[in-house]
């Protein structure tokens, strides 16, 4: 490990997001206050002004433009941050396409909550689900270190030039955005020790003054299609990058974990549990107890969402007897939760076995360890040839 | 692990105190997760905050549904059929009351601690803030927290008079709760 | 599935009569005073109904009355009552503590 012991002080999960934003050296910033986000807004809006934050600051009226000034601002060659969330996040969706389309390497932080419709003020993972076709990459987190820790790396992934994609870094309104909890703050030498790779990397191309360049396809048949493979290529690529960055953090920092996904206990697991979030925390609880008893089960963290991280779930869940999904959403139209259906579509590839979906955690009820504990018991059944429910919503039962 | 479940009322500062602890805890040593639940973010709408405490890192992030603590900012609050719901055994109730407590609010509470917290931020603060009052009367009440490290803690969220203000307040709560054993 | 969860709204998108009650939300809970009414003033102009945030003000006939279930105590009907016949009483005047 080369990095230097980092501050250590207790911090909710919204002014650490903000304090790594800040030491990651944006230098524009476009940020709209929205519930369970808003201290993000806040704490930069601060920084900039207490003057440890070198940032332009662009007060925008809505999340819509916080999205236009942060592309226009990436693609003039500026590194940018934003935060949002649900509302926010929806408000913002024809120009969250475009930051993408236009491979604009902005990194937002997304606090989870439920999306407009029937109103909540809540946590849940709808509005990642709903914008998970925007073409950006996709992470999910499990706690306030991670928060830190994923900022700094989404800044590698973003900006690297083989990549070149927005990232959205999501973690859960309510059991992160407000959780305390003592942290480690990296020195601010760390953090630009880590960035700096990216400055030895050919520099991509940009809005300069005085020069008529642009970006776009202008209608030209071929040249979309050609713009969209290039665009779903690099999604693939940036799957094996995420665990690249990430091994690197570790040897860095100390601090890994696990890149696309985290494995745990799974190496001699008979079954598996797969979710993502907060919840992974509260299931690693129901593990490791579901363990004591003799149930050989194991937990895989989905990290990165999107790109799907196909080839690591095959790889940890292939030979697992029955697996359980804990989606935090709901995938309108399909029966199964999200994640899960996504997983029966690699199910081929794992050994074509049980996968029982769950939908749980909705509108800032609980996924609780007894929850959990259901999950395990039932999917345990199925692997020994019971019958299951294909798809259960918990908090209907 | 210890888990503690703190109620009030937006306004009363109940975050703030679950924050406010979770570094007092740390600063012992000892690993926190602490963090509110509330839906509308407006003064009075009822609030309960998530106070986990061990000697080992926490990964569980659910609402607390047995607390070994609660402490209730609000005595409005204590008509709340939901109040004591999965608590346990031996379990320790801190209130801020004017009044006396007559009897044992519930079966499984062993230790309550009573303080006019209102009364005192009130005098000391200028406000009805009791959430540092409270934090007082709690340390002195579980013995699970010494003053000196509450007092220490408040200098992270706190300056100048306030701070001053407010580590009077929290002292009071340490000297004058009455402790009643069950 | 068995679902055991009992249907709060009657209808498949959560509809609800502000006539009768805001929403399912339990307002009354936010409550930290509650407006008293003397009805010597009251001159049943309607207008704290007219105002009342979640419309919760009862009809009695002769003047209004607050449904606790649902007063959250903002006091805009206080504030709005040109005869100023409401008072804002703290609820710990009303509520039994142990």
């Amino acid at each position: 490990m080369k990095a230097k012991k980092g501050k250590v002080s207790v911090m909710t999960g919204n002014v650490a997001a903000a304090n790594i934003a800040r030491l990651c050296r944006p230098e524009v910033v476009a940020c709209y206050p929205i519930t369970p986000q808003s201290e993000v807004a806040e704490s930069l809006s601060g920084f900039v002004a207490d003057g440890s934050l070198d940032a332009e600051i662009v007060e925008v009226e809505g999340e819509n433009s916080a999205m236009n000034v942060c592309r226009a601002a990436s693609l003039a060659g500026a590194r940018t941050f934003t935060a949002t969330s649900s509302y926010g996040l929806v408000y913002m969706y024809d120009t969250l396409l475009e930051t993408a389309g236009f491979r604009a390497p902005v990194v937002m932080i997304n606090v989870n909550r439920e999306t407009p419709g029937i109103h909540a003020v809540s946590s849940g993972q709808q509005d990642m689900i709903s914008t998970r076709d925007a073409g950006w990459a996709q992470i999910i987190v499990e706690n306030n270190q991670e928060i830190i820790d994923q900022t700094i790396m989404a800044y590698r992934l973003a900006e690297d030039y083989d990549i070149q994609l927005p990232v959205m870094v999501n973690y859960d309104g309510y059991y992160l955005s407000y959780l305390a909890e003592a942290v480690e703050m990296p020195d601010q030498a760390d953090v630009d020790a880590f960035l700096a790779p990216l400055k030895a990397q050919p520099q991509r191309p940009r809005i300069i003054p005085g020069k008529s360049t642009g970006c776009g396809t202008h209608g030209i048949e071929m040249g979309y299609v050609e713009a969209r493979y290039k665009h779903w290529a690099a999604l693939e690529r940036a799957k094996k990058k995420v665990d690249d960055i990430d091994k690197e953090f570790g040897e860095y920092f100390g601090r890994s974990y696990g890149g696309q996904i985290e494995e745990y206990r799974m190496n001699d697991a008979d079954i598996a549990i797969v979710t993502s979030g907060s919840a992974a925390g509260t299931a690693k609880t129901v593990v490791d107890a579901k363990r004591d008893e003799g149930v050989k089960v194991g937990l895989v963290k989905i990290r990165l969402y999107r790109p799907f991280p196909e080839e690591r779930l095959i790889q940890a869940l292939k030979g697992k007897k029955a697996v359980g999904v804990i989606d935090r959403s709901i995938c309108f139209g399909w029966k199964y939760g999200p994640m899960c259906t996504e997983l029966k579509a690699i199910n081929s590839s794992i050994g074509s076995v049980p996968i029982l979906s769950y939908i749980d955690g909705l509108a800032n009820l609980d996924i609780t360890i007894p929850h959990i504990n259901r999950v395990v018991d039932e999917v345990n059944a199925a692997a020994k040839g019971k019958a299951y429910q294909d798809v259960t919503w918990i908090p209907m039962e | 692990m210890k888990e503690i479940r703190i109620h009030g009322r937006g306004g009363q500062g109940a975050v703030l105190a679950a924050r406010m602890l979770a570094s007092a805890f740390v600063a012992e040593g000892k690993y926190v997760a602490s963090f509110p639940m509330y839906g509308f973010e407006r003064r009075g709408a009822p609030v309960v905050a998530f106070t986990r405490v061990d000697d080992k890192p926490i990964r569980e992030k659910t609402q607390i549904y047995n607390p070994d603590c609660l402490i209730v900012i609000d005595p409005g609050l204590l008509t709340l059929p939901t109040l004591f719901t999965g608590l346990q055994q031996g379990g320790v109730f801190i209130l801020n009351s004017p009044k006396k407590l007559t009897k044992q609010p519930n079966e499984n509470l062993k230790i309550g601690g009573v303080v006019n917290a209102t009364g005192i931020a009130v005098q000391e603060i200028g406000r009805d803030i009791p959430n540092t009052c409270l934090l007082g009367a709690f340390a002195a009440a579980t013995g699970w927290l010494k003053l000196e490290s509450i007092l220490a803690c408040l200098a992270d969220y706190l300056s100048g008079d306030i701070l001053q203000r407010n580590l009077k307040s929290a002292e009071r709560g340490y000297k004058e709760v009455e402790v009643i054993k069950w | 599935m068995v679902i055991k969860h009992q249907w709060i709204f009657k209808t498949e998108a959560p509809w609800s009569d502000a006539n009768e009650k805001m929403l399912a939300l339990d307002t009354g809970s936010w409550r930290t005073e509650r407006p008293v009414l003397d009805k010597a003033k009251c001159n049943y102009c309607g207008l704290c109904a007219l105002y009342c945030p979640p419309q919760c003000m009862k009809d009695m006939g002769d003047h209004y009355e607050a449904n606790l279930a649902f007063c959250k105590g903002c006091g805009i009907c206080a504030h709005e009552c040109p005869k100023q016949a409401y008072a804002m009483k703290p609820e710990g005047e009303f509520t039994n503590e142990s």
